[in-house]
């Protein structure tokens, strides 16, 4: 069965490391922070300012002047810090944040990714996308496979203007975990139940596989 | 030196058409919203605004956007107005649309007299158009000019009277690489002091960048995403 946003979310949320910083941007990466592994201590940055971001507040004690990137109130961890924008984006471009999640429209085998624009129809910007993935040396997109069309999200060359070029190494699907490298999307890992041929005809970019394919363990 | 005006009315004096304007804040959190109330009263038009987002349809720079006084934004995100959408896309406004850390340290550097930097956000990316390109450390580059406005208008916690600002949690954000940045900066805050009532040691902006400072009559904060917990 493919997973849904959630299982995508835990399944992403296996790669976390002690002691990283780590900057999850808005829809299915923010779900990850719900996930961390038992005896895993990480801290969450949020572009917009806070370092240490915890969970939501409880009802009546939200604060207008603390909010995550995605605009949402947020609470403060013990030992959390905030800084203006230019600090922010210094910790991202300086690659003292150790991985970061977000969402993609499209990505290509050669690793581009496309998130924030669709000519003509929809403009959303770029918020920090374009600052984080020319600057992360870790970045794993969490998306669907295939777009509400039926149409793969993971092709040979982006359609969609592009957000950052060659920067994306690890997708996490609803069907799979691939890697990107030389050119080509490396299965590495099957949703529970999920067939390597169905994986195969929905993804249009080039796909590698290796022998047997693993099942996920969530 | 005492900076402190009366209201934001007289604050605002200076400010006429087509002049650009820096407004500090992250969607609506850390908004000049005492300002930009008054500047949809006194009508200015042809603004270019440059500010991180522009506010919701009916709240923000939302409100400028709706009383057509915007001419250009310079921005990086517009995700939750879809007036500014339906401006952009039929080519009523002028959008400059460019990756928030690159618009954060383009007023940071307006602001420490740096002309110009090179960062990697944005390469091979429309961004990038008609900017130089340079490798550094094997990596392409692109040259981002610094930004100035003719004012920068910010919002803080605290300030005191010699316009020294603290701003609290994440309403920090933007405001003090524009308040480095503007020719002239007004500061609204919530809680003027007389001087010696901040603690030099938390001094966020130093008052040396801020021209203005007037406490603002009210301050409605309002939250754009409420999000909680059950107990």
């Amino acid at each position: 069965m493919a997973l849904d946003k959630k299982g995508i979310a835990q399944r992403i949320a296996q790669e976390l490391r002690d002691g990283w910083y780590v900057n999850l941007g808005i829809g299915i990466p923010t779900l990850v922070a719900n996930y961390i592994p038992v005896g895993i201590e990480v801290e969450f940055q949020s572009e917009n300012g806070v370092l240490g971001m915890g969970p939501f507040p409880f009802e009546g004690e939200e604060d207008a002047d603390l909010i995550n990137a995605g605009k949402q109130t947020i609470t403060t961890m013990k030992g959390a810090s905030f800084f203006d924008s230019a600090t922010s984006f210094a910790m991202i471009r300086g690659q003292h944040v150790q991985l970061t999640v977000l969402g993609a429209m499209e990505v290509s085998e050669n690793g581009d990714i496309a998130n924030w624009k669709i000519p003509g129809k929809m403009v959303k910007g770029m918020g920090g996308a374009m600052d984080l993935v020319a600057s992360a040396d870790n970045i794993i997109v969490a998306m669907m496979h295939s777009n509400r069309a039926g149409v793969s999200k993971l092709l040979k060359k982006c359609s969609l203007p592009l957000t950052g070029v060659g920067c994306v190494k690890k997708v996490v699907t609803d069907l799979a975990v691939l890697e990107i490298r030389e050119g080509a999307f490396h299965l590495v890992e099957r949703a529970p139940g999920v067939s390597v041929e169905e994986i195969q005809s929905k993804t249009e970019g080039n796909l590698i596989i290796n022998g047997e394919v693993p099942e996920m363990s969530l | 030196m005492n900076k402190v005006i009366n209201n934001v009315t007289e604050a605002l004096v200076g400010i006429e058409d087509n002049m650009t304007l820096m407004l500090g804040g992250f969607g609506l959190c850390g908004i000049p919203e005492n300002s930009i109330a008054e500047l949809v009263k006194i009508g200015v038009t042809g603004l270019t605004c440059i500010s991180n987002n522009a506010g919701v349809d009916d709240f923000g720079l939302g409100l400028l956007l709706q009383n057509k006084q915007i001419k250009k934004m310079i921005s990086s995100y517009v995700g939750e107005n879809d007036e500014f959408e339906r401006q952009m896309l039929s080519g009523e406004l002028e959008v400059d649309l460019i990756p928030q850390g690159s618009l954060a340290e383009r007023c940071r550097a307006g602001g420490a007299g740096i002309p110009a930097f090179f960062t990697p956000a944005g390469y091979g990316t429309e961004v990038a158009e008609d900017k130089e390109v340079r490798t550094f450390n094997g990596k392409p580059h692109i040259l981002e000019s610094a930004l100035t406005a003719d004012f920068a208008i910010v919002k803080a916690w605290k300030g005191d009277t010699e316009g020294n600002l603290v701003f609290k949690a994440t309403a920090r954000n933007f405001n003090p690489m524009m308040a480095m940045a503007g020719k002239v900066t007004i500061a609204e805050v919530e809680e003027l002091v007389p001087a010696g009532g901040l603690n030099p040691n938390e001094i966020h902006t130093p008052g040396i960048f801020v021209q203005r400072i007037f406490q603002g009559e009210k301050f409605e904060k309002r939250i754009e995403q409420r999000t909680t917990r059950t107990k």
